[in-house]
């Protein structure tokens, strides 16, 4: 038999039977990836692990920056998607959709409505690792170790939790934050220097009839009323144990102040989304109005004249952080504490930083700034040369000082929080009043 | 009679679906709603009720309060209902002329088409992009005012035309002139063009043919455009918040408020007070059609 074999035909064979050997050998190999995308659809541990994780960040569009996502993404690989509502729209979903979000970015003020319905997980503050870093500001309410101002719902009223699932706040630190903090600021009046022409020092001139029809307060009810006190007690017309808990006749005083001003028509208009304020500012139909600091830096970054006016009664400050609904567990909890310490580390923080704001743990977000931009924004030192916006725009001219001066200047000069009011039901209608009048 | 009742069985079967899709979104939320207004609610939840309170709240003052001056709950209804008026006065006028324009004197279905798309172009962009765009233009520095500042018409920039009634008129008009152009156009098309020749043949003017034959035939079509242009003007708050400077009261912002803060007993019972006046009006506005034989 072997000898009826030619070499030659079994030369010529041996490529014909390749092939089909190639292709069994190529078929095995797709049918094993075939067999690795069906079990990833079925969902082994193994597959699982590669998959992306998406988080859903539900907070209001001032917060919410594109680059941020961007940097996080590219270092971790985790996904965040913004869910941008108003002020008011982040407290009602906490409240009423605790699953439509992973991940919650509101102001410490909100937590008296959404702490006691239990949708919020304490964060455990061992798996933060920047933790102790956090400013005293938050945790003792102090600015290099002085007391500020406590009126309102202040930070460290509603910091802490007695245990991870609890519906009530604790009185000394534990081991659960409330949320964890990341951005926080003193707001003011902003103004147009170049239209004003003349120095503004006092909560009053908002409602100056000097600046009938071009004023502006903000129709967010539980912060514009923080606003309308704060002028109502610069104007010498009643003096508020707290601002922030006001009684129903002090609410009456607030708002009959507020109606009788916008009868005679002081105000050009109210706003409520950041985008407005920003578009009033800039468009000149308003000189003076209760703003945010990076609504003041965006109309700069236009090239327009704008000033975050410090007034001698002091500002009216606010604080967000990031908390997490019950219902993110597993894989995307572990992914939340890693965004929030990703926050913290620095980058987070010297970006917010160069926006006016500032960061919950500045030692690391000092780490990723510049010296000269940290004397700028921080230590209210001239400028030493251009200070850029994060996006690349030219906010201040070198030689500039920052309006309100260092961090213990500005922050040291809190005196009310934004909170809520255990009359905020009857505060939000007489607030109705004030529109419709 | 077995046959009848199975084709009446079959009636309901091909009558169902609708009729589930109605009762789970439509019938079921509603109740809802009124079922809400009568409880009442905390800083963060609701808490089962029955009580009136919410109503009485609403109407705390009315009609006339201690300071003489009207309660918030019918200033609110009273600049609402001006909008709607207002709003579908001018918008039935345009409605009928632009509808009118189209049918009689527009020639070929083509062109008719075109010019019919054109007027949907207000709805080309976002609600929220088209408002902030009136700024540049009614604005204190805006364009109409350089207008009137360079030709020297007026000294001094015209402050009414942004964040005031005439621009919250001027957006509603903007937006809800082709909720009437639509079935008054549509009712044009179906007028017999016998009738208007005869019109004309017995000696009438154009005048007399607009008002006497094409206004009579085309009252469906302008009763449905009122029913659409109040209902939309009736539940806006959106349009009123942002054109009038966030400073004119509407019942729709009202209740967006209280939403926003959680007062939901409260925000029901005045959607349950708006829905009721609304379908107030649209049942005297019925009363002047029968719908169901013109459609």
């Amino acid at each position: 038999m072997s000898a009826d074999l030619d070499p030659q035909t079994v030369t010529a064979a041996l490529p014909l039977t390749d092939t089909p050997e190639l292709n069994r050998r190529g078929f095995l190999r797709s049918a094993g990836a075939a067999g690795v995308a069906a079990t990833g659809i079925t969902g082994f541990p193994f597959v699982h692990a590669a998959e992306k994780v998406t988080l859903r960040y539900l907070g209001t569009a001032v917060n919410q920056d594109k680059a941020i996502a961007e940097k996080f993404e590219a270092d971790t690989g985790i996904k965040i998607q913004y869910i941008p509502v108003t002020t008011d729209d982040v407290t009602k979903r906490a409240v009423t959709a605790p699953n439509s979000f992973d991940l919650i970015d509101t102001e410490y003020f909100s937590l008296k409505k959404i702490i006691p319905t239990g949708n919020l997980l304490g964060m455990d503050v061992k798996r933060i690792k920047n933790a102790d870093k956090i400013t005293s500001l938050f945790t003792k309410g102090e600015v290099a170790g002085k007391k500020v101002g406590d009126q309102g719902t202040a930070p460290k009223k509603v910091m802490y939790l007695p245990g991870a699932t609890a519906k009530d706040f604790a009185k000394e630190p534990t081991q659960f934050m409330t949320l964890i903090p990341t951005v926080y600021n003193a707001d003011t009046l902003g103004i147009r220097p170049d239209l004003i022409k003349r120095p503004i020092s006092s909560w009053a001139e908002l409602l100056n009839p000097e600046f009938k029809g071009k004023a502006a307060i903000l129709n967010i009810p539980s912060i514009g009323i923080m606003d309308a006190a704060m002028v109502v007690e610069a104007m010498g017309l009643y003096k508020y144990p707290d601002k922030g808990n006001m009684t129903k006749k002090e609410i009456d005083l607030t708002i009959k102040t507020l109606i009788e001003a916008k009868k005679a028509g002081q105000f050009r208009a109210l706003w409520k989304d950041f985008n407005e304020s920003v578009n009033l500012m800039a468009s000149g139909e308003v000189v003076i109005q209760s703003m945010w600091s990076p609504a003041v830096t965006a109309v700069r970054t236009k090239g327009i004249d704008c000033t975050f006016q410090p007034l001698k009664e002091g500002y009216r400050a606010w604080a967000a952080g990031f908390g997490v609904p019950k219902t993110t567990t597993g894989k995307k909890l572990d992914a939340c504490y890693e965004f929030i310490n990703w926050f913290l580390d620095g980058w987070a923080g010297a970006y917010l930083n160069r926006q006016g704001y500032y960061s919950a743990v500045l030692e690391t977000a000092k780490a990723k700034m510049e010296a000269y931009e940290w004397a700028y924004w921080m230590e209210g030192k001239p400028a030493a040369q251009d200070i850029k916006s994060p996006n690349g725009d030219v906010l201040a001219k070198k030689g500039a000082v920052r309006d309100g001066g260092s961090y213990e200047a500005r922050m040291g000069g809190i005196a009310c929080w934004n909170a809520v009011m255990d009359e905020n039901a009857y505060m939000v209608q007489k607030w109705n009043e004030f529109v419709a009048a | 009679m077995s046959n009848s009742r199975t084709s009446a069985a079959f009636a309901w079967l091909q009558a169902a679906p609708l009729t589930a899709v109605f009762a789970l979104f439509f019938v079921l939320p509603l109740a809802l709603v009124v079922m809400v207004s009568f409880w009442q609610a905390s800083e963060y939840e609701l808490l089962p009720a029955f009580t009136a309170q919410n109503y009485l709240d609403v109407f705390t003052g009315c009609p006339v309060t201690a300071d003489g001056d009207l309660c918030v709950t019918a200033k609110t209804y009273l600049s609402t209902l001006k909008f709607g008026v207002l709003t579908w006065l001018i918008t039935a006028l345009l409605g009928f002329a632009i509808a009118y324009f189209l049918a009689f004197h527009v020639q070929g279905t083509l062109m008719q088409t075109v010019l019919f798309i054109v007027c949907t172009v207000p709805f080309w962009t976002s609600n929220v992009i088209r408002m902030i765009s009136w700024v540049p233009l009614l604005g204190r520095n805006g364009l109409v005012n350089q207008l009137l500042v360079g030709s020297g018409l007026v000294a001094e920039p015209v402050e009414w035309l942004l964040f005031s009634d005439f621009s919250v008129v001027l957006a509603f008009v903007h937006l809800y002139t082709m909720f009437m152009i639509v079935p008054i156009f549509n009712s044009m098309m179906r007028i017999d063009r016998s009738l208007i020749e005869a019109a004309r043949d017995n000696g009438a003017t154009p005048w007399q043919t607009v008002l006497h034959v094409v206004l009579p035939l085309c009252r469906t079509g302008l009763i449905i455009g009122s029913i659409f242009v109040l209902a939309l003007v009736m539940g806006d708050f959106v349009t009123v918040g942002v054109m009038g400077g966030q400073q004119i009261a509407s019942v729709g912002k009202v209740i967006q408020v209280q939403t926003s803060y959680l007062q939901f007993p409260m925000a029901a019972a005045n959607a349950v007070i708006l829905l009721a006046v609304v379908l107030l009006m649209i049942v005297a506005l019925m009363r002047l059609v029968n719908l169901r034989k013109e459609l």
